[in-house]
């Protein structure tokens, strides 16, 4: 279904956020909104977005690879990013982040094997005073967990699994 | 003239427009700032960082706003850093460095970088030999690499964009040049950057792959090998090319060309053509040239090519000598008197229409020339005038768009017009759907097929539009086939002609009518006084018919059975085609890049071309072969010197005077300077050495009195209820015998389509991609179903030259 | 002394609507609309001596008198993209105390004549972009935006607008094409915001924290706020301080509060007692200033004195680093930063971040040669000052010092 059929109060509201004549802008939003479900862009929905705000699909494409948080691949349900840059790797984040890895028994860059955490290194969040953080991209946007344990964050892996098995 | 600027570049003073970016000010003055992003046709971003020069300006007091003097002179403030050349604009009293040791190091210092991911395989790359990589690291770059070659990216070299352009992305140095033509010259966005970074990458998401007729000019402007075209990819070395002027003989824009060619073993020792480039010509093309000139010049090579003159004996086709041949050809036409008919098409130079058309004047034969448009004579009486230049039009030129989808008939025109559009001309585009110069008009008037001559009677009419034509001091017309037949085409050609005379907006430069013709010398034939023809098959039933560079019998069945009852048929083609086999006598014509001779544009430009590769078997020039049969007919015509043709041409035919060879080859400074040694500023196109052309002059620039009356077309037809309105367009790859040689297009062509509302597809219960039955007036053919919302729900597209024989409007049968 | 920008670590709730009006919120904004002209407002703010808090301090109020009055409409901007690893102040401004954030965005709107302006967070901050997004429709219920406010013929409408994901972004012309629909890649300047802008209308760009700066100054005027920090950079700044200390975290404090202050005195001195070898005070894009000699650390921080240890105070993001840490440890982390959010437009950055890399990575993981270091000092030099844009400059500043200051931690790296 499109985009404007699936959303059509969203679409427009994002629409209305810019001049009639430079739709162009709503090419972000619209890419979040497109991403809600599956967590990456999909063909259709590039396609999609490229008629609403009159570019080519090239053009969507090519925001899509230049932004690090709109992902053209499917992945884990729940991308976990935890910010290994220089001011939280201060405070710890680089072994925060390798007990992470042994404890879920994936590396950077993998998912866990029931296909719902895909683990990530990323650069800084703002939120260097709280390391060690990470930041939860999931079906409903983007969620900050800062001062975090590897204990607190198995808890919270957990409570994430389990709240996907109760949907099912 | 704008406001000059002076300055110094390298102590050398140099005065140029104000507003000029200061690499091309060096330019201008011989001084080489070397540059791999910044393009004179395209807008700078300061991206690659190759030209960084020290720029100095003159200081002034901040309180006095007056210049601060030293010895006499103002004081230059030089920045503390390099700029570049590219993005900074020239001032008055500047003071340009581009060989100090800081210019020097910090340009060397880029060329190492972009050194840095590059693959250092030269030898085995398309672009070498002329690639501006390679040339500015031989003048700028360090000598060594101190980047470890082992630690280099490695990415994939053979990257389809789509079966046209190939992509190497180790050589690509993201200078973004192909990405800015495709977005702000083309306006076919469909080439991007994916990623960013050191992983930036081009890709293309369009369907097909890098969907754009103009595809090709990136390779030209590409600074390295990372573009290749699929056709000349590992072709030749460029230093084994030899290079000859031409003209693009695909349509009617006259595109200036060289052909590259080289003698290789592959083609059996033959010399043959490797490549098509653009030659600079700012009054035509500029610097660029469409897919379709660049990749189908294949059929001059074809292995259909006709070698020996042919007799048709007992029912076959047998070799025969020339003098046999024209004999036998002349010896029937002399016996037609009356019945003598000649078929010519616009493909054919002036020379060879001149010799036709000057033996139909001399013995008692009628000439036709093979289009299915008209209207010829009123381009010949209105103009455009001399002069005319669709890259000088801007504010204050109307450019009136009917019956045409630019972009698939006349390529550069489409680009020229939307970039005239772009710089503030008032365009207009009228047609019955939508064509993609909508996007840049100020108006868009859609009506309904068969309005064509009242939609543009409406424009003198007042309106808001009308009063917006008029306001603008000059005022171009192109008018094209959209739908049209003959009678249509002479009624809205009449139409156009008329609103242009009433308001004196004829003769001038930038001002008359240009016909978007279907061949490349439509106009010519037109000037030399030949006439299209409603009715081919009425006038060539039963009679002795030569027929010169045309193919009736696969184009219209009509026309087949026809000729079936011709009583005589010469055939004159570069190539075997369905209507030589019918032929009594067949007569081999030397293909445009054997040969010299002019043709005429659309835009009533006169221009040579000349010959690049020896002539298969015992072809001859289309003029040559017809004063040998019109000797045997007994009326001597020039044979053998084609500029003679030409000089006898200019000298009977009045818009040609004064015009001659040496005149036609007459070249004028151009901006921006291409081809040179320098590939790195405008990229492989060709400098013009060998002539741009010369207008031709304009009944009503001439001063002679033009009156133009008004065509009435006849009625189009009227579709029965189960039947359709079917109406020809036009598209850019077709079937066509000079386009189907070059094979790599063949995906492009792709198969005949029938376009439909999708409520009328709703209505015969068939879907896009159906393949479908469409019969008319005996004319039985399949289709696949494409469908197009902005077409009304009783109309039908069927493109022209895709194997339906269509040439006006018809009542159609379409069934599942 | 109370904040004058984190208020809402003095007065609960000032996050919703009426506790803020009710300390004084949105007062100066209708006294704005209603009483002063444009250009008024814009003298004030020039008086005040307030300089951008985004990186660079340009004087606040010249920004905004650049405005070109021909071309029109113009826009305001609120840069709310922060990314610079070790700044972390503007999330706590929105989030503690968005209306007065809201109200100086609307000032300087009013000053320039804006009818429409965005706030551009960065990606991630998804959820504060809602909650901003609740507090602008909150404003406008309550007449403070919208059309006609307070009876006056202006109108004013605030969007938040969300990145994705790309430190560039807050280089304000990358911003702005990003916030068009682009990829987020500089432009080349001139021409500048203030001229040629966003849809190529004249535009202003000012960091989040710039903005909330504005409401007190028109409340209390240009001399009070003169009256705080340094003849040279006046009023209060948040620093954030991060890496090794006992308390990390946003310290609003006066110009000219010394480093010692700031690590010791809020900061509760370095983790596990150790000593402070070197300060990064502007993130990432910091020199590395070498702390051998105490006297170091009394340096007072402004713009004009950080500069004369061989640093810039740019966003006052205070890293620090002990003396367990070495340095070839930072030079290729912050590296491998610039490297992953270079934009890839210019050559320089995209082809020198990527060299740079392999050698701090090949020096850091002990199979570099002293080659190495000096290549990559040389790398980093030979980028400086050809860069587009200040991403590329900047990614030198630490490879540069780190070499010049602390080489010792290198030739070790590659001994080792």
């Amino acid at each position: 279904m499109s985009l404007v059929k699936k959303y059509p109060k969203e679409v427009k509201q994002i629409l209305s956020k810019y001049p009639p004549e430079q739709k162009r802008s709503a090419v972000m939003p619209l890419l979040y909104l497109a991403q809600r479900e599956e967590g990456y862009v999909n063909k259709a929905a590039m396609q999609d977005i490229a008629k609403i705000v009159d570019i080519t699909e090239t053009d969507v494409a090519a925001i899509v690879g230049f932004y690090t948080l709109y992902h053209d691949e499917k992945a884990g349900k729940y991308r976990m990013q935890v910010c290994t840059d220089l001011p939280c790797a201060l405070r710890g984040a680089e072994q925060f982040m390798e007990s992470l890895c042994g404890n879920l028994g994936i590396k950077v860059g993998e998912t866990t094997p029931d296909g719902e955490v895909t683990l990530e290194a990323v650069t800084c969040l703002a939120a260097c005073d709280k390391a060690p953080m990470f930041q939860i991209q999931g079906p409903d946007g983007i969620k900050y967990h800062e001062n975090m344990t590897v204990d607190k964050t198995l808890e919270l892996v957990h409570t994430l699994k389990n709240a996907i098995g109760g949907r099912k | 003239m704008s406001k000059q600027v002076t300055l110094t570049i390298d102590g050398k003073q140099a005065t140029v427009p104000d507003g000029t970016y200061v690499a091309d000010a060096a330019k201008m003055v011989g001084i080489d700032i070397p540059v791999f992003c910044h393009h004179p046709k395209l807008e700078p971003v300061g991206m690659c960082r190759m030209c960084l020069v020290e720029i100095g300006r003159p200081m002034r007091d901040r309180a006095t706003g007056q210049f601060v003097m030293e010895n006499g002179a103002p004081k230059i403030q030089f920045m503390p850093k390099l700029e570049t050349a590219c993005t900074n604009k020239v001032e008055d009293g500047m003071v340009v460095m581009t060989q100090s040791n800081k210019a020097v190091e910090g340009q060397r210092g880029t060329v190492e970088f972009l050194l840095t991911s590059h693959p250092l395989d030269c030898p085995v790359c398309d672009k070498g030999g002329e690639c501006p990589l390679q040339n500015l690291t031989m003048e700028h770059g360090p000598g060594k690499s101190r980047f470890i070659y082992d630690e280099k990216l490695h990415l994939d070299k053979m990257v389809p964009l789509g079966e046209l352009i190939y992509l190497d992305r180790e050589r690509c140095i993201q200078c973004a040049r192909c990405i800015r033509f495709q977005s702000d010259i083309a306006g076919d966005s469909v080439i991007g950057f994916d990623e960013r970074g050191r992983s930036t990458q081009i890709i293309s998401l369009s369907d097909p792959g890098f969907d754009s007729v103009f595809s090709g000019n990136t390779s030209d402007i590409c600074p390295v090998g990372a573009l290749t075209t699929a056709d000349f990819r590992f072709g030749a070395r460029p230093w084994e090319l030899d290079a000859q002027a031409s003209i693009c003989t695909q349509c009617p824009v006259g595109c200036n060309t060289t052909l590259n060619t080289r003698r290789e073993a592959k083609s059996g020792g033959d010399v043959v053509v490797k490549r098509v480039m653009p030659r600079q010509n700012e009054e035509v093309n500029e610097i660029w040239l469409c897919d379709k000139g660049r990749f189908a010049y294949h059929y001059a090579e074809s292995k259909k090519r006709l070698t020996k003159p042919q007799i048709r004996k007992d029912g076959k086709l047998a070799r025969a000598s020339w003098d046999a041949a024209t004999k036998l050809a002349a010896d029937n036409f002399l016996k037609a008197k009356k019945d003598f008919v000649i078929l010519a098409s616009g493909r054919l130079s002036n020379e060879d229409l001149f010799n036709l058309k000057t033996l139909s004047d001399h013995s008692e034969g009628k000439a036709y020339l093979y289009s299915n448009m008209a209207g010829g004579e009123l381009t010949s009486l209105v103009g455009v005038g001399a002069g005319t230049n669709f890259g000088k039009m801007g504010a204050g030129t109307a450019i009136v768009v009917v019956a045409s989808d630019l972009y698939e008939e006349a390529p550069i025109w489409y680009l020229r017009v939307k970039q005239a559009a772009q710089r503030g001309a008032t365009l207009i585009v009228l047609n019955p759907r939508e064509t993609k110069l909508d996007k840049y008009a100020s108006f868009v008037v859609r009506y309904a097929y068969g309005d064509e001559a009242k939609a543009v009677n409406d424009l003198g009419k007042k309106s808001k539009i009308s009063d917006a034509f008029l306001k603008a001091e000059n005022a171009v017309v192109l008018y094209g086939s959209e739908g049209l037949g003959v009678s249509g085409s002479a009624s809205v050609a009449s139409a156009c002609a008329k609103l242009l005379h009433d308001n004196e907006r004829v003769g001038k430069p930038n001002n008359g009518l240009i016909g978007v013709w279907e061949r490349a010398n439509d106009q010519g034939a037109w000037e030399i006084g030949f006439n299209s023809e409603e009715d081919l098959a009425k006038v060539l039933k039963g009679k002795s018919v030569y027929i010169v560079g045309a193919d009736p019998v696969a184009d219209d069945p009509k026309l087949a059975k026809a000729l079936e009852g011709a009583e005589f048929v010469a055939v004159q083609d570069v190539m075997e085609t369905a209507t030589t086999e019918i032929a009594d006598v067949v007569l081999p014509a030397q293909a445009f890049t054997e040969r010299e001779g002019t043709l005429t544009s659309g835009e009533r430009r006169v221009q040579r071309f000349y010959p690049a590769v020896p002539v298969t078997g015992d072809a001859k020039a289309d003029f040559s072969i017809t004063s040998q049969i019109a000797r045997h007919m007994g009326v001597i015509l020039e044979g053998t010197s084609i500029s003679a043709v030409f000089d006898i041409l200019s000298d009977s035919v009045k818009s040609f005077e004064g015009l001659n060879y040496a005149v036609l080859a007459e070249v004028k400074p151009q901006w921006p300077i291409v081809g040179r040694g320098d590939m790195y500023y405008g990229g492989t196109t060709y400098e013009n050495t060998q002539g741009m052309g010369v207008h031709l002059s304009a009944a009503a620039g001439r001063g002679e009195k033009v009156s133009i009356s008004r065509v009435e077309k006849e009625a189009a037809p009227r579709p029965k209820e189960n039947e359709l309105l079917a109406v020809p367009v036009t598209k850019l790859y077709d079937r066509g015998t000079t386009v189907m040689p070059a094979e790599l297009l063949h995906e492009r062509i792709g198969e005949a389509t029938i376009a439909l509302h999708p409520d009328a597809a709703q209505n015969l219960g068939v879907e896009a991609g159906q393949t479908v039955n469409v019969s008319f007036n005996g004319v039985s053919a399949e289709a696949v179903v494409k469908l197009d919302d902005t077409i009304s729900v009783g109309v039908a597209l069927l493109p022209r030259s895709m194997g339906i024989a269509i040439r006006e409007p018809v009542a159609v049968k379409v069934k599942a | 002394m109370a904040h004058i920008l984190l208020r809402h670590r003095d007065i609960p709730d000032i996050n919703t609507l009426n506790v803020y009006k009710k300390n004084g919120g949105l007062a100066a904004f209708k006294n704005a609309v209603t009483k002063m002209q444009p250009n008024e407002v814009t003298d004030v703010v020039k008086n005040s001596g307030l300089r951008g808090r985004g990186g660079a301090g340009f004087p606040t109020g010249m920004k905004w008198s650049f405005i070109d009055n021909k071309s029109w409409p113009h826009y305001v901007v609120a840069n709310a993209d922060e990314s610079e690893p070790g700044t972390f102040k503007d999330r706590e401004i929105m989030e503690g105390n968005p209306f007065q954030f809201l109200e100086g965005l609307a000032i300087a709107s009013y000053a320039v004549g804006a009818n429409a302006s965005y706030i551009y967070l960065r990606g991630e901050f998804w959820e504060l972009a809602a909650f901003l997004d609740e507090k602008i429709a909150e404003m406008e219920a309550d007449g403070y935006l919208g059309e006609k406010l307070f009876g006056t013929d202006y109108s004013l409408k605030i969007y938040t607008h969300l990145g994705a994901g790309a430190y560039i972004c807050g280089e304000e012309t990358a911003l702005l094409e990003s916030l068009e629909g682009k990829r987020g890649q500089p432009r080349v300047r001139p021409p500048f915001p203030p001229s040629v802008g966003l849809y190529g209308k004249p535009t202003i760009i000012n960091n989040v924290e710039t903005f909330t700066n504005v409401p007190p100054i028109m409340t209390n005027g240009a001399d009070w706020y003169k009256s705080m920090g340094t003849a040279d950079s006046a009023g209060v700044k948040i620093f954030s301080l991060s890496g090794r200390v006992r308390k990390p975290g946003n310290y609003e404090l006066p110009f000219g509060t010394t480093f010692r202050e700031l690590i010791y005195t809020y900061g509760g001195g370095v983790q596990d007692s150790r000593s402070v070898k070197a300060i990064m005070p502007a993130g990432a894009s910091s020199s590395l200033i070498l702390v051998d000699d105490e006297k170091i650390l009394d340096t007072k921080m402004d713009y004009a004195t950080v500069r004369t240890i061989g640093g810039d105070l740019g966003s006052a993001s205070v890293i620090v680093i002990d003396d367990t840490v070495s340095i070839d440890w930072i030079v290729n982390k912050t590296i491998h930063f610039f490297r992953h959010e270079s934009c890839g437009k210019c050559t320089t950055c995209r082809e020198g971040t990527y060299w740079m890399s392999h050698l701090t990575e090949r020096i850091h993981d002990g199979h570099g040669s002293t080659a190495d270091v000096d290549l990559l000092l040389n790398v980093a030099k030979q980028m400086q000052g050809k860069c587009l844009c200040a991403l590329g400059e900047f990614s030198t500043m630490a490879v540069v010092t780190g070499i010049e200051r602390f080489r010792k931690d290198f030739d070790k790296a590659v001994k080792a």
